[in-house]
C-alpha cells in the first residue's frame, strides 16, 4: 500500500473540501478501497475518512419514501423493520450479497461506489482501460468467463459486482451527491454508466463530488417481488447473474413490470421498453419468455461467458414466475422455485 | 478535523480484550496489523489479507469484521474482541468447547475467525436452523474442509442457548 495523507473531517464542508485534490479519496467502511489499496490499483495521495460524517440515519422522505445516509452499514439496511417490511427486494438484495462481516463494514454509499471485480482490472501487470485509460483491455480474447453481454464496448467488458444496486436500479432509487458546487439528485438509471470509451468512469459523480445519501421513492410491490442471484457457489459469490423483479398485478394482468440484471453489463441493466411491453399481459410463461428474449435480443457473448445469455434468460424467466407467484427467493436456504 | 502528524502517525485510542490502548498508529496500518505485528495478539490470523477468507474475523464493538480490510485509524475509539478475549479467564467459551467437542478443525488456521465469526452470529441471533448457520458463516472459509463439524458446534451451542432461555422463562 502507497502512504498518504489522512484527514479525518466531522463535517460534510470538510470532507467535499478535503476531496478536491484530484487523488484524494473517500473511505468509508473500505471493503472495496482497502483492498484496491493493497492491489496498488488505486493509490491516493490522501484519504479522507468520512465515518465521522453525520450520514448515519435512515429518515422519511418528503414524497413518503426513504432517505438512507450514506454510511448506513448493508447490514443496518437489510435488517432495519422500515426496509424489510416496505423494501424487502432490497433487504433481500442486500443479503444476498458479500459476508455477514464484509456487509457489518460496508456502506450505502460504498456499495454504490464498489469497482468491479474483473481479474485484470485487479492486476496491475495487465493491460486495463480501466484501470490505465488506453492500455487496452486483457479481457476482451481473454479470460472473460464473468464478463458483460450486453452494453460492452470495445474498450471494456467489465460488469459491475453490486447486487444492492440491482435492487435500487429496480426501485428507481435517487442517488443524492454533494461536492464544491453544491447538492444535485441523481436517478438510478443515470448514476452508474456504460464503458463506451471512457470506461475508466464507472459513474456520473463528479470529481470530489461525495455520495450523501440515498432515497427510495414512495412505490411499494406488495409480495410480488423477488431477488434470485446465480453464481458459482452456493453463498458468498459474485454473482453470474441475477434479477431483480418487481410487479404490480391488477385483475390477472401485469400492470407496471420492473426487472434489472446484474452480473451482466457495466451497470444494473433495465429495459424500459421491454418493461413497458410486459403491461396488460398475463403474468404468465410465454410473455416472460417474450420479454427475456426482447431483453437478449442486443446480447453478444466474449466466448468463454456465452453461457451467460442462455442462463440470463432462464434467470429471468424464473424470477418473473417467482414474482408473480408472490413467492421471493429465500436467502438463505437456497432451493430455487 | 483529525489529521495525520508529519510523521505520518495519527494518535488512536483502543479497547482491545478489555485493556484501554493509546496508540500511535500510521494510518495505513490494518487492524489486522495492528494487532498482530504491535500488540502480539497472534490468534488472529491472515488468510488472505483481500477480505475474502474470514481467517482475520474479529468482533468490533461486538459486530463481527475483517481486520485485514479496516485502517486501524479508522476505528479509534472501538472496542475490539479477538480470540484471545473470548475466553472467561480460564472458562473457555461455549464455541471454543464445542469446537474442541465436535472436532471442527483440522489444520486450525481458520479457526480463530470462524469462532470470532460464530460469536457474531449469535450475538446477531439470526440464525435459527442449519440452512441459517451454513450462509451466515459462508463468509469464513476452510481450506481444510471441517464445515460439518464446524456447522455442528455452532449448532450445539445455538440449540443450548435456546434451551437455557427455555428454561428460564
Amino acid at each position: 500500500m502507497n502512504r498518504f495523507e489522512y484527514v479525518r473531517p466531522d463535517t460534510v464542508a470538510h470532507a467535499v473540501k478535503a476531496l478536491a485534490d484530484r487523488d484524494a479519496r473517500a473511505l468509508a467502511g473500505g471493503t472495496n478501497l482497502v483492498d484496491l489499496m493493497k492491489y496498488e490499483v488505486t493509490r491516493p495521495s490522501r484519504v479522507v475518512d468520512i465515518n465521522h460524517l453525520p450520514l448515519r440515519q435512515i429518515e422519511p422522505a418528503p414524497d413518503g419514501g426513504l432517505t438512507i445516509g450514506a454510511l448506513v452499514t448493508n447490514s443496518e439496511l437489510a435488517w432495519d423493520p422500515r426496509i424489510t417490511k416496505r423494501y424487502p427486494l432490497l433487504a433481500s438484495a442486500i443479503l444476498a450479497g458479500a459476508s455477514p462481516q464484509l456487509r457489518n463494514a460496508a456502506t450505502t454509499g460504498g456499495n454504490l461506489l464498489q469497482r468491479t471485480r474483473c481479474y485484470y482490472f485487479y492486476d496491475p501487470s495487465t493491460a486495463c482501460n480501466k484501470r490505465e485509460p488506453g492500455s487496452g483491455c486483457s479481457a476482451i480474447g481473454g479470460v472473460n468467463r464473468i464478463h458483460a453481454i450486453l452494453g460492452a464496448s470495445d474498450g471494456c467488458i467489465a460488469v459491475h459486482p453490486s447486487d444492492m444496486c440491482v435492487a435500487l436500479a429496480a426501485l428507481e432509487a435517487v442517488v443524492n451527491v454533494e461536492g464544491k458546487d453544491g447538492k444535485r439528485s441523481i436517478p438510478f438509471s443515470a448514476f452508474h454508466r456504460l464503458p463506451g470509451s471512457e470506461p475508466q468512469h464507472d459513474n456520473t459523480m463528479l470529481q470530489g463530488e461525495l455520495i450523501t445519501s440515498i432515497t427510495l421513492p414512495a412505490s411499494d410491490f406488495g409480495s410480488n417481488h423477488t431477488y434470485l442471484k446465480v453464481r458459482d457457489r452456493l453463498s458468498y459469490a459474485f454473482a453470474l447473474v441475477s434479477v431483480a423483479a418487481a410487479l404490480k398485478l391488477e385483475g390477472g394482468e401485469i400492470r407496471t413490470a420492473r426487472v434489472a440484471l446484474g452480473g451482466v453489463a457495466h451497470k444494473p441493466w433495465r429495459d424500459p421498453d421491454a418493461e413497458q411491453a410486459l403491461q396488460g399481459q398475463p403474468p404468465a410463461e410465454a410473455a416472460f419468455a417474450q420479454f427475456a428474449d426482447q431483453i437478449l435480443r442486443q446480447a453478444r457473448g466474449q466466448g468463454e461467458n456465452d453461457f451467460k445469455i442462455e442462463l440470463a434468460r432462464r434467470t429471468m424467466i424464473r424470477a418473473l414466475r417467482q414474482a408473480a407467484a408472490g413467492t421471493p427467493q429465500k436467502q438463505s436456504d437456497k432451493f430455487v422455485l | 478535523m483529525k489529521q495525520s502528524a508529519v510523521n505520518g502517525k495519527v494518535p488512536i485510542s483502543l479497547v482491545i480484550n478489555k485493556v484501554r490502548h493509546e496508540l500511535d498508529v500510521e494510518p495505513w496500518v490494518t487492524l489486522l496489523d495492528l494487532v498482530r505485528e504491535q500488540l502480539q495478539c497472534t490468534g488472529t490470523k491472515k488468510g488472505c489479507d483481500q477480505g475474502q477468507c474470514g481467517a482475520c474475523t474479529v468482533l468490533i464493538d461486538g459486530q463481527r469484521i475483517n481486520s485485514c480490510l479496516v485502517l486501524a485509524v479508522t476505528r479509534d475509539g472501538a472496542e475490539i474482541t479477538t480470540i484471545e478475549g473470548l475466553a472467561d479467564g480460564a472458562d473457555l467459551h461455549p464455541l471454543q468447547t464445542a469446537f474442541i467437542e465436535h472436532d471442527a478443525f483440522q489444520c486450525g488456521y481458520c479457526t480463530p475467525g470462524q469462532i470470532c465469526s460464530a460469536a457474531g452470529l449469535l450475538r446477531e441471533g439470526r440464525a435459527h436452523t442449519r440452512a441459517e448457520i451454513r450462509e451466515y458463516m459462508s463468509g469464513n472459509l476452510c481450506r481444510c474442509g471441517a464445515y460439518t463439524n464446524i456447522a455442528d458446534a455452532i449448532e450445539d451451542v445455538l440449540r443450548q442457548r435456546v434451551s437455557t432461555k427455555e428454561a428460564a422463562e
